[in-house]
Protein backbone atom coordinates (compact mmCIF):
# COMPACT_ATOMS: atom_id res chain seq x y z
CA UNK A 1 0.00 0.00 0.00
CA UNK A 2 1.32 3.42 -0.93
CA UNK A 3 2.03 6.02 1.71
CA UNK A 4 -0.74 8.35 0.53
CA UNK A 5 -3.38 5.62 0.58
CA UNK A 6 -2.20 4.51 4.00
CA UNK A 7 -2.33 8.11 5.22
CA UNK A 8 -5.91 8.52 3.99
CA UNK A 9 -6.87 5.25 5.61
CA UNK A 10 -5.28 6.37 8.87
CA UNK A 11 -7.26 9.62 8.70
CA UNK A 12 -10.47 7.64 8.23
CA UNK A 13 -9.56 5.50 11.23
CA UNK A 14 -8.89 8.69 13.20
CA UNK A 15 -12.27 10.13 12.20
CA UNK A 16 -13.99 6.92 13.29
CA UNK A 17 -12.13 7.04 16.61
CA UNK A 18 -13.23 10.62 17.21
CA UNK A 19 -16.83 9.86 16.25
CA UNK A 20 -16.86 6.87 18.59
CA UNK A 21 -15.43 8.95 21.44
CA UNK A 22 -18.10 11.61 20.90
CA UNK A 23 -20.80 8.96 20.73
CA UNK A 24 -19.85 7.72 24.20
CA UNK A 25 -20.59 11.21 25.41
CA UNK A 26 -18.45 11.12 28.54
CA UNK A 27 -15.76 13.84 28.64
CA UNK A 28 -13.47 11.51 30.57
CA UNK A 29 -13.06 9.42 27.43
CA UNK A 30 -11.27 12.36 25.86
CA UNK A 31 -9.03 12.88 28.88
CA UNK A 32 -8.03 9.23 28.95
CA UNK A 33 -7.85 8.93 25.16
CA UNK A 34 -5.56 11.94 24.94
CA UNK A 35 -2.99 10.20 27.13
CA UNK A 36 -3.16 7.00 25.09
CA UNK A 37 -2.71 8.95 21.85
CA UNK A 38 0.14 10.92 23.34
CA UNK A 39 1.87 7.61 24.02
CA UNK A 40 1.19 6.46 20.47
CA UNK A 41 3.19 9.47 19.29
CA UNK A 42 5.93 9.04 21.91
CA UNK A 43 6.32 5.30 21.34
CA UNK A 44 6.36 5.71 17.56
CA UNK A 45 8.88 8.54 17.80
CA UNK A 46 11.07 6.58 20.21
CA UNK A 47 11.01 3.60 17.87
CA UNK A 48 12.48 5.58 14.97
CA UNK A 49 15.70 5.93 16.95
CA UNK A 50 15.41 2.96 19.32
CA UNK A 51 13.79 0.31 17.15
CA UNK A 52 14.85 1.17 13.61
CA UNK A 53 18.32 2.54 14.32
CA UNK A 54 19.10 0.59 17.51
CA UNK A 55 19.93 3.48 19.82
CA UNK A 56 18.02 3.19 23.10
CA UNK A 57 17.01 6.63 24.28
CA UNK A 58 16.22 7.09 27.97
CA UNK A 59 15.71 10.82 27.54
CA UNK A 60 12.16 10.82 26.19
CA UNK A 61 10.98 12.95 29.10
CA UNK A 62 13.45 15.70 28.16
CA UNK A 63 12.27 15.99 24.56
CA UNK A 64 8.68 15.77 25.67
CA UNK A 65 9.05 18.36 28.43
CA UNK A 66 11.02 20.74 26.20
CA UNK A 67 8.04 20.73 23.84
CA UNK A 68 5.74 21.42 26.77
CA UNK A 69 7.91 24.24 28.11
CA UNK A 70 8.14 25.79 24.65
CA UNK A 71 4.37 26.12 24.88
CA UNK A 72 4.66 27.67 28.34
CA UNK A 73 7.08 30.28 26.99
CA UNK A 74 4.93 30.98 23.93
CA UNK A 75 1.79 31.13 26.06
CA UNK A 76 3.41 33.84 28.14
CA UNK A 77 4.93 35.78 25.25
CA UNK A 78 2.56 35.32 22.27
CA UNK A 79 -0.69 33.99 23.75
CA UNK A 80 -2.62 34.49 20.51
CA UNK A 81 -0.58 31.80 18.76
CA UNK A 82 -2.77 28.80 17.87
CA UNK A 83 -1.81 25.48 19.45
CA UNK A 84 -0.66 23.82 16.19
CA UNK A 85 1.86 26.64 15.72
CA UNK A 86 3.10 26.13 19.27
CA UNK A 87 3.44 22.43 18.53
CA UNK A 88 5.57 23.16 15.48
CA UNK A 89 7.76 25.41 17.62
CA UNK A 90 8.03 22.78 20.35
CA UNK A 91 8.83 20.16 17.76
CA UNK A 92 11.52 22.36 16.24
CA UNK A 93 13.13 23.01 19.63
CA UNK A 94 13.16 19.33 20.52
CA UNK A 95 14.44 18.38 17.08
CA UNK A 96 17.32 20.82 17.57
CA UNK A 97 18.02 19.32 20.99
CA UNK A 98 17.94 15.90 19.37
CA UNK A 99 20.39 17.03 16.73
CA UNK A 100 22.73 18.51 19.33
CA UNK A 101 22.48 15.51 21.59
CA UNK A 102 23.05 13.23 18.64
CA UNK A 103 26.12 15.11 17.56
CA UNK A 104 27.61 14.94 21.04
CA UNK A 105 26.69 11.39 21.98
CA UNK A 106 26.31 9.28 18.86
CA UNK A 107 29.90 8.17 18.98
CA UNK A 108 28.81 6.23 22.06
CA UNK A 109 27.30 2.82 21.53
CA UNK A 110 24.82 0.73 23.46
CA UNK A 111 24.43 1.37 27.17
CA UNK A 112 26.78 4.34 27.05
CA UNK A 113 24.50 6.19 24.68
CA UNK A 114 21.49 5.37 26.86
CA UNK A 115 23.18 6.70 29.98
CA UNK A 116 24.15 9.88 28.12
CA UNK A 117 20.51 10.48 27.14
CA UNK A 118 19.41 9.95 30.72
CA UNK A 119 22.04 12.47 31.85
CA UNK A 120 20.84 14.90 29.19
CA UNK A 121 17.32 14.68 30.65
CA UNK A 122 18.66 15.50 34.12
CA UNK A 123 20.58 18.50 32.78
CA UNK A 124 17.53 19.79 30.91
CA UNK A 125 15.35 19.38 34.01
CA UNK A 126 17.89 21.26 36.12
CA UNK A 127 17.93 24.12 33.64
CA UNK A 128 14.14 24.40 33.59
CA UNK A 129 13.91 24.11 37.39
CA UNK A 130 16.18 27.13 37.67
CA UNK A 131 14.46 29.20 35.01
CA UNK A 132 12.11 31.55 36.80
CA UNK A 133 10.34 32.77 33.65
CA UNK A 134 8.64 29.39 33.17
CA UNK A 135 7.88 29.07 36.87
CA UNK A 136 11.04 27.33 38.04
CA UNK A 137 10.35 24.58 40.52
CA UNK A 138 7.05 26.25 41.51
CA UNK A 139 5.65 25.28 38.15
CA UNK A 140 3.49 27.22 35.71
CA UNK A 141 -0.28 27.62 35.54
CA UNK A 142 -1.94 27.70 32.14
CA UNK A 143 -5.60 28.54 31.81
CA UNK A 144 -7.22 26.10 29.47
CA UNK A 145 -9.80 27.74 27.14
CA UNK A 146 -13.29 26.39 27.71
CA UNK A 147 -14.33 25.67 24.17
CA UNK A 148 -12.72 24.22 21.09
CA UNK A 149 -11.73 26.97 18.66
CA UNK A 150 -12.64 25.08 15.49
CA UNK A 151 -15.70 22.94 16.17
CA UNK A 152 -18.49 22.91 18.77
CA UNK A 153 -17.33 21.04 21.85
CA UNK A 154 -15.06 21.25 24.90
CA UNK A 155 -11.41 22.25 24.56
CA UNK A 156 -10.40 18.76 25.64
CA UNK A 157 -12.06 17.44 22.49
CA UNK A 158 -9.89 19.84 20.54
CA UNK A 159 -6.78 18.56 22.33
CA UNK A 160 -7.91 15.01 21.61
CA UNK A 161 -8.31 15.76 17.90
CA UNK A 162 -4.93 17.48 17.75
CA UNK A 163 -3.23 14.50 19.36
CA UNK A 164 -5.15 12.15 17.11
CA UNK A 165 -3.87 13.96 14.03
CA UNK A 166 -0.34 13.99 15.41
CA UNK A 167 -0.59 10.23 15.97
CA UNK A 168 -1.63 9.80 12.35
CA UNK A 169 1.33 11.92 11.26
CA UNK A 170 3.79 10.00 13.45
CA UNK A 171 2.56 6.57 12.35
CA UNK A 172 2.50 7.54 8.66
CA UNK A 173 6.02 8.95 8.89
CA UNK A 174 7.30 5.87 10.74
CA UNK A 175 5.70 3.55 8.23
CA UNK A 176 7.03 5.52 5.28
CA UNK A 177 10.55 5.39 6.73
CA UNK A 178 10.38 1.68 7.36
CA UNK A 179 9.87 0.92 3.68
CA UNK A 180 12.23 3.56 2.35
CA UNK A 181 15.91 3.89 1.57
CA UNK A 182 16.24 5.66 4.92
CA UNK A 183 14.71 2.64 6.65
CA UNK A 184 17.24 0.28 5.09
CA UNK A 185 20.02 2.60 6.21
CA UNK A 186 18.64 2.70 9.77
CA UNK A 187 18.36 -1.09 9.86
CA UNK A 188 21.91 -1.47 8.59
CA UNK A 189 23.16 0.84 11.36
CA UNK A 190 21.21 -1.11 13.97
CA UNK A 191 22.61 -4.42 12.77
CA UNK A 192 26.24 -3.55 12.22
CA UNK A 193 27.59 -0.04 12.04
CA UNK A 194 31.03 -0.69 10.48
CA UNK A 195 29.42 -2.95 7.88
CA UNK A 196 26.82 -0.26 7.17
CA UNK A 197 29.56 2.30 6.67
CA UNK A 198 31.40 -0.13 4.36
CA UNK A 199 28.17 -0.47 2.38
CA UNK A 200 28.13 3.27 1.70
CA UNK A 201 25.67 4.23 4.45
CA UNK A 202 26.56 7.67 5.87
CA UNK A 203 26.02 6.47 9.44
CA UNK A 204 26.56 9.74 11.31
CA UNK A 205 24.20 11.71 9.08
CA UNK A 206 21.50 9.05 9.29
CA UNK A 207 21.79 8.85 13.06
CA UNK A 208 21.39 12.62 13.27
CA UNK A 209 18.29 12.41 11.08
CA UNK A 210 16.92 9.74 13.43
CA UNK A 211 17.59 11.71 16.63
CA UNK A 212 16.19 14.93 15.18
CA UNK A 213 13.07 13.26 13.81
CA UNK A 214 12.48 11.24 16.95
CA UNK A 215 13.10 14.22 19.24
CA UNK A 216 10.98 16.53 17.11
CA UNK A 217 7.95 14.25 17.24
CA UNK A 218 8.36 13.87 21.01
CA UNK A 219 8.49 17.64 21.36
CA UNK A 220 5.31 18.00 19.32
CA UNK A 221 3.64 15.43 21.55
CA UNK A 222 4.65 17.43 24.62
CA UNK A 223 3.58 20.84 23.33
CA UNK A 224 -0.16 20.54 24.14
CA UNK A 225 0.61 19.14 27.62
CA UNK A 226 0.36 22.48 29.52
CA UNK A 227 -3.18 22.95 28.20
CA UNK A 228 -4.04 19.40 29.17
CA UNK A 229 -2.69 19.45 32.73
CA UNK A 230 -3.19 23.27 33.27
CA UNK A 231 -0.38 23.11 35.83
CA UNK A 232 3.08 22.06 34.74
CA UNK A 233 6.09 21.70 37.01
CA UNK A 234 9.49 20.22 36.14
CA UNK A 235 9.01 17.12 38.30
CA UNK A 236 5.88 16.06 36.41
CA UNK A 237 6.98 17.23 32.95
CA UNK A 238 10.31 15.44 33.18
CA UNK A 239 8.85 12.43 34.98
CA UNK A 240 10.85 9.27 34.37
CA UNK A 241 7.60 7.40 33.83
CA UNK A 242 7.38 8.99 30.35
CA UNK A 243 10.73 7.47 29.48
CA UNK A 244 9.87 4.09 31.01
CA UNK A 245 6.46 3.86 29.35
CA UNK A 246 7.82 5.00 26.02
CA UNK A 247 10.46 2.28 26.04
CA UNK A 248 8.08 -0.38 27.32
CA UNK A 249 5.42 0.19 24.67
CA UNK A 250 7.54 -0.54 21.56
CA UNK A 251 9.20 -3.45 23.38
CA UNK A 252 5.84 -4.98 24.14
CA UNK A 253 4.44 -4.29 20.68
CA UNK A 254 7.62 -5.09 18.76
CA UNK A 255 10.37 -2.72 17.69
CA UNK A 256 11.09 -3.81 14.13
CA UNK A 257 7.98 -2.33 12.51
CA UNK A 258 5.77 0.77 12.70
CA UNK A 259 2.90 -1.39 13.95
CA UNK A 260 4.64 -2.54 17.14
CA UNK A 261 4.74 0.80 18.99
CA UNK A 262 1.17 1.52 17.91
CA UNK A 263 -0.12 -1.77 19.32
CA UNK A 264 2.03 -1.45 22.44
CA UNK A 265 0.92 2.11 23.14
CA UNK A 266 -2.77 1.44 22.61
CA UNK A 267 -2.65 -1.73 24.67
CA UNK A 268 -0.48 -0.57 27.54
CA UNK A 269 -1.82 2.99 27.51
CA UNK A 270 -5.41 1.81 27.72
CA UNK A 271 -4.58 -0.76 30.38
CA UNK A 272 -2.89 1.95 32.45
CA UNK A 273 -5.85 4.28 32.11
CA UNK A 274 -8.24 1.53 33.16
CA UNK A 275 -6.02 0.57 36.09
CA UNK A 276 -5.71 4.19 37.17
CA UNK A 277 -9.48 4.57 37.33
CA UNK A 278 -10.43 1.20 38.73
CA UNK A 279 -7.53 0.41 41.06
CA UNK A 280 -4.88 3.09 41.59
CA UNK A 281 -2.53 5.28 39.60
CA UNK A 282 0.51 3.79 41.30
CA UNK A 283 -0.47 0.40 39.96
CA UNK A 284 -0.13 1.51 36.35
CA UNK A 285 3.66 1.66 36.63
CA UNK A 286 3.75 -1.73 38.32
CA UNK A 287 1.76 -3.05 35.38
CA UNK A 288 4.41 -1.77 32.98
CA UNK A 289 7.14 -3.52 34.95
CA UNK A 290 5.33 -6.82 35.11
CA UNK A 291 4.36 -6.76 31.44
CA UNK A 292 7.91 -5.91 30.43
CA UNK A 293 9.35 -8.82 32.40
CA UNK A 294 6.69 -11.10 30.97
CA UNK A 295 7.35 -10.05 27.41
CA UNK A 296 11.13 -10.20 27.68
CA UNK A 297 10.76 -13.82 28.80
CA UNK A 298 7.90 -15.01 26.62
CA UNK A 299 8.02 -12.83 23.50
CA UNK A 300 11.28 -10.89 23.23
CA UNK A 301 10.30 -9.63 19.79
CA UNK A 302 7.00 -8.24 21.04
CA UNK A 303 3.49 -8.89 19.88
CA UNK A 304 4.27 -8.28 16.21
CA UNK A 305 7.31 -10.57 16.41
CA UNK A 306 5.17 -13.24 18.08
CA UNK A 307 2.78 -13.29 15.14
CA UNK A 308 5.54 -13.22 12.55
CA UNK A 309 7.11 -16.44 13.79
CA UNK B 1 49.05 -2.88 -15.52
CA UNK B 2 47.01 -0.06 -17.02
CA UNK B 3 47.82 2.93 -14.82
CA UNK B 4 47.56 2.93 -11.04
CA UNK B 5 44.07 2.74 -9.57
CA UNK B 6 45.19 2.84 -5.96
CA UNK B 7 48.38 4.52 -4.83
CA UNK B 8 49.59 4.27 -1.26
CA UNK B 9 52.60 6.35 -0.30
CA UNK B 10 54.44 6.27 3.00
CA UNK B 11 51.50 4.83 4.93
CA UNK B 12 52.06 4.68 8.69
CA UNK B 13 49.86 3.80 11.64
CA UNK B 14 50.67 3.46 15.33
CA UNK B 15 48.59 2.19 18.20
CA UNK B 16 50.19 3.88 21.21
CA UNK B 17 53.77 2.70 21.20
CA UNK B 18 53.12 -0.13 18.77
CA UNK B 19 53.96 0.59 15.17
CA UNK B 20 51.43 -1.35 13.10
CA UNK B 21 52.42 0.07 9.72
CA UNK B 22 55.51 1.96 8.80
CA UNK B 23 56.22 3.71 5.52
CA UNK B 24 54.33 1.31 3.27
CA UNK B 25 54.20 2.10 -0.44
CA UNK B 26 51.83 0.21 -2.69
CA UNK B 27 50.13 0.56 -6.03
CA UNK B 28 47.28 -1.43 -7.47
CA UNK B 29 46.53 -1.18 -11.17
CA UNK B 30 43.07 -1.15 -12.67
CA UNK B 31 41.82 -4.70 -13.01
CA UNK B 32 44.89 -6.14 -11.30
CA UNK B 33 44.95 -9.20 -9.05
CA UNK B 34 47.21 -8.51 -6.11
CA UNK B 35 48.02 -10.90 -3.31
CA UNK B 36 48.89 -9.47 0.10
CA UNK B 37 50.44 -11.87 2.56
CA UNK B 38 52.24 -11.67 5.85
CA UNK B 39 52.37 -13.47 9.19
CA UNK B 40 49.70 -12.77 11.81
CA UNK B 41 50.09 -9.29 13.27
CA UNK B 42 52.06 -8.00 10.32
CA UNK B 43 49.60 -5.17 9.68
CA UNK B 44 47.51 -6.56 6.82
CA UNK B 45 44.15 -5.85 8.40
CA UNK B 46 45.34 -2.48 9.72
CA UNK B 47 46.24 -1.60 6.17
CA UNK B 48 42.82 -2.65 4.91
CA UNK B 49 41.20 -0.53 7.61
CA UNK B 50 43.35 2.47 6.66
CA UNK B 51 42.50 2.05 2.97
CA UNK B 52 38.78 1.70 3.67
CA UNK B 53 38.58 4.54 6.15
CA UNK B 54 37.71 2.47 9.22
CA UNK B 55 40.99 3.70 10.73
CA UNK B 56 42.81 6.95 10.07
CA UNK B 57 46.41 6.56 8.97
CA UNK B 58 48.88 8.71 10.90
CA UNK B 59 51.24 9.37 8.02
CA UNK B 60 51.24 8.93 4.28
CA UNK B 61 48.71 9.40 1.51
CA UNK B 62 46.21 7.20 -0.21
CA UNK B 63 44.99 8.11 -3.68
CA UNK B 64 42.25 6.20 -5.45
CA UNK B 65 41.26 6.85 -9.04
CA UNK B 66 42.65 10.38 -8.84
CA UNK B 67 40.94 11.21 -5.53
CA UNK B 68 42.95 11.84 -2.38
CA UNK B 69 41.28 9.73 0.29
CA UNK B 70 42.89 11.27 3.34
CA UNK B 71 40.29 12.05 6.00
CA UNK B 72 37.44 10.71 3.90
CA UNK B 73 34.83 8.71 5.83
CA UNK B 74 34.46 5.02 5.03
CA UNK B 75 31.11 5.39 3.29
CA UNK B 76 32.55 8.02 0.92
CA UNK B 77 35.34 5.64 -0.05
CA UNK B 78 32.82 2.91 -0.72
CA UNK B 79 30.95 5.29 -2.99
CA UNK B 80 34.17 6.10 -4.82
CA UNK B 81 34.58 2.43 -5.58
CA UNK B 82 36.50 0.65 -2.84
CA UNK B 83 34.64 -2.35 -1.48
CA UNK B 84 35.76 -4.71 1.21
CA UNK B 85 34.74 -7.96 2.74
CA UNK B 86 35.30 -8.33 6.46
CA UNK B 87 37.67 -10.94 7.84
CA UNK B 88 34.88 -12.24 10.06
CA UNK B 89 31.67 -11.94 8.03
CA UNK B 90 29.51 -9.08 9.27
CA UNK B 91 26.09 -9.51 7.67
CA UNK B 92 23.07 -7.47 8.76
CA UNK B 93 21.47 -10.21 10.90
CA UNK B 94 17.88 -8.90 10.99
CA UNK B 95 17.68 -8.33 7.23
CA UNK B 96 17.05 -10.98 4.60
CA UNK B 97 19.83 -11.84 2.19
CA UNK B 98 18.14 -9.79 -0.51
CA UNK B 99 17.94 -6.77 1.81
CA UNK B 100 21.54 -7.27 2.92
CA UNK B 101 22.60 -6.79 -0.67
CA UNK B 102 20.06 -4.04 -1.20
CA UNK B 103 21.66 -1.67 1.32
CA UNK B 104 24.82 -1.01 -0.73
CA UNK B 105 22.74 -0.87 -3.91
CA UNK B 106 20.68 1.92 -2.39
CA UNK B 107 23.53 3.72 -0.67
CA UNK B 108 26.57 3.22 -2.88
CA UNK B 109 25.69 2.03 -6.37
CA UNK B 110 22.79 4.44 -6.82
CA UNK B 111 24.52 7.61 -5.74
CA UNK B 112 27.55 7.21 -7.97
CA UNK B 113 27.64 9.88 -10.59
CA UNK B 114 27.06 8.79 -14.14
CA UNK B 115 25.75 5.39 -13.21
CA UNK B 116 22.31 4.61 -14.47
CA UNK B 117 20.23 3.56 -11.49
CA UNK B 118 19.35 -0.08 -11.95
CA UNK B 119 16.21 -1.72 -10.69
CA UNK B 120 17.36 -2.62 -7.15
CA UNK B 121 15.35 -5.83 -7.04
CA UNK B 122 16.76 -7.15 -10.28
CA UNK B 123 20.30 -6.23 -9.27
CA UNK B 124 19.78 -8.02 -5.91
CA UNK B 125 18.75 -11.15 -7.77
CA UNK B 126 21.66 -10.88 -10.17
CA UNK B 127 24.17 -10.60 -7.35
CA UNK B 128 22.69 -13.40 -5.26
CA UNK B 129 22.50 -15.56 -8.34
CA UNK B 130 26.16 -14.85 -9.10
CA UNK B 131 27.19 -16.24 -5.70
CA UNK B 132 24.61 -19.04 -5.83
CA UNK B 133 22.39 -17.80 -3.01
CA UNK B 134 19.34 -16.78 -5.01
CA UNK B 135 17.16 -19.57 -3.61
CA UNK B 136 17.86 -18.26 -0.10
CA UNK B 137 17.10 -14.62 -0.90
CA UNK B 138 14.33 -14.44 1.68
CA UNK B 139 16.26 -16.15 4.45
CA UNK B 140 18.17 -14.51 7.25
CA UNK B 141 21.99 -14.71 7.49
CA UNK B 142 21.69 -16.93 10.59
CA UNK B 143 20.52 -19.77 8.30
CA UNK B 144 23.71 -19.71 6.24
CA UNK B 145 26.75 -21.97 6.39
CA UNK B 146 30.24 -20.50 6.72
CA UNK B 147 30.95 -20.51 2.99
CA UNK B 148 27.54 -19.08 2.19
CA UNK B 149 28.25 -16.30 4.65
CA UNK B 150 31.50 -15.51 2.80
CA UNK B 151 29.61 -15.50 -0.47
CA UNK B 152 27.02 -13.12 0.94
CA UNK B 153 29.86 -10.91 2.11
CA UNK B 154 31.24 -10.88 -1.43
CA UNK B 155 27.83 -10.25 -2.98
CA UNK B 156 27.28 -7.31 -0.64
CA UNK B 157 30.71 -5.91 -1.45
CA UNK B 158 29.97 -6.25 -5.16
CA UNK B 159 26.62 -4.53 -4.77
CA UNK B 160 28.38 -1.20 -4.32
CA UNK B 161 29.73 -1.57 -7.88
CA UNK B 162 33.39 -1.26 -6.85
CA UNK B 163 36.45 -0.77 -8.98
CA UNK B 164 38.60 -2.29 -6.27
CA UNK B 165 37.63 -5.18 -4.04
CA UNK B 166 39.64 -5.92 -0.93
CA UNK B 167 39.00 -9.51 0.07
CA UNK B 168 40.20 -9.88 3.64
CA UNK B 169 40.72 -13.60 4.28
CA UNK B 170 37.52 -14.66 2.57
CA UNK B 171 38.74 -18.24 2.47
CA UNK B 172 39.90 -18.71 6.06
CA UNK B 173 38.48 -21.89 7.55
CA UNK B 174 37.01 -23.19 4.31
CA UNK B 175 37.58 -26.66 2.88
CA UNK B 176 39.67 -27.38 -0.21
CA UNK B 177 36.63 -27.50 -2.50
CA UNK B 178 35.16 -24.38 -0.98
CA UNK B 179 38.42 -22.48 -1.49
CA UNK B 180 38.29 -23.38 -5.18
CA UNK B 181 34.70 -22.23 -5.25
CA UNK B 182 35.53 -18.78 -3.88
CA UNK B 183 38.65 -18.60 -6.04
CA UNK B 184 36.56 -19.16 -9.16
CA UNK B 185 34.14 -16.50 -7.99
CA UNK B 186 36.92 -13.96 -7.47
CA UNK B 187 38.31 -14.76 -10.92
CA UNK B 188 34.88 -14.11 -12.42
CA UNK B 189 34.69 -10.74 -10.67
CA UNK B 190 38.17 -9.88 -11.86
CA UNK B 191 37.06 -10.84 -15.36
CA UNK B 192 34.48 -8.06 -15.09
CA UNK B 193 37.34 -5.59 -14.73
CA UNK B 194 37.45 -5.24 -10.96
CA UNK B 195 40.85 -5.00 -9.34
CA UNK B 196 41.15 -7.37 -6.41
CA UNK B 197 43.49 -7.31 -3.44
CA UNK B 198 43.46 -10.74 -1.86
CA UNK B 199 44.64 -11.03 1.71
CA UNK B 200 45.09 -14.66 2.48
CA UNK B 201 47.03 -17.25 4.40
CA UNK B 202 46.18 -20.10 2.06
CA UNK B 203 49.25 -20.00 -0.16
CA UNK B 204 47.81 -22.35 -2.76
CA UNK B 205 45.00 -19.86 -3.37
CA UNK B 206 47.20 -16.78 -3.26
CA UNK B 207 49.69 -18.20 -5.74
CA UNK B 208 46.96 -19.39 -8.08
CA UNK B 209 45.23 -16.04 -7.97
CA UNK B 210 47.83 -13.31 -7.79
CA UNK B 211 49.54 -11.59 -10.67
CA UNK B 212 51.73 -9.81 -8.14
CA UNK B 213 52.51 -10.55 -4.53
CA UNK B 214 53.23 -8.12 -1.70
CA UNK B 215 54.61 -9.27 1.64
CA UNK B 216 54.17 -7.36 4.88
CA UNK B 217 56.24 -8.22 7.93
CA UNK B 218 55.98 -6.28 11.19
CA UNK B 219 54.34 -3.35 9.46
CA UNK B 220 56.91 -3.05 6.67
CA UNK B 221 56.73 -4.09 3.07
CA UNK B 222 59.60 -6.50 2.45
CA UNK B 223 58.71 -7.79 -1.00
CA UNK B 224 56.66 -6.79 -4.02
CA UNK B 225 56.79 -8.59 -7.33
CA UNK B 226 56.19 -11.78 -9.26
CA UNK B 227 54.60 -14.31 -6.88
CA UNK B 228 56.88 -17.21 -7.69
CA UNK B 229 59.98 -15.08 -7.21
CA UNK B 230 58.70 -13.39 -4.07
CA UNK B 231 58.02 -16.64 -2.25
CA UNK B 232 61.62 -17.73 -2.90
CA UNK B 233 63.07 -14.51 -1.53
CA UNK B 234 65.19 -15.39 1.54
CA UNK B 235 63.70 -12.75 3.87
CA UNK B 236 60.15 -13.83 2.97
CA UNK B 237 61.00 -17.44 3.69
CA UNK B 238 62.62 -16.35 6.94
CA UNK B 239 59.53 -14.41 8.00
CA UNK B 240 57.35 -17.46 7.55
CA UNK B 241 59.61 -20.32 8.52
CA UNK B 242 62.28 -18.63 10.62
CA UNK B 243 65.88 -18.31 9.46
Amino acid sequence: MGNIRFGLLALVAAAVTFAAARAIGNPYVFFAGYVVLQYVVLATAWNILGGYTGYVNFGTAAFFAMGAYTTVVLHKTVPVLPLPAMMLAGGAISALIGLGMGYLTLRLRGTFFSIATLAMAVVAQTLITNWNFVGGSRGAYIVRPRLSPIFPGDYIQYLFVIMLLLSVLAVVVARAIQHSRLGYGFAAIRDDEPAAEASGVPTLRLKLIATALSGGLMGMAGAPLPYYVTYLDPASGFSLSYAVNTIAMPLIGGTATWLGPLIGAVLLGTLQQVATVTISSALSLLLVGLLLVGFVIAAPKGIVGWFQR
Amino acid sequence: MTGALLTVAGLGKRFGGFIALSDVDLTVGAGERLGLIGPNGSGKSTMVNCLCGTLRNDTGNVTFGGHALDGLAAHRRTRLGIARSFQLPRPFPTLTLADNVRVPILYAADVKAGRVAVDPRRRCEELLNMVGLLDKADRKPADLTQIEMRKLELARAMASEPRLLIADEVMAGLSHREVDDILALLMTLNGQGIAIVMIEHIMRAVLAFSQRLVVLVAGRKIADGDPQEVVRQPDVVAAYLGS
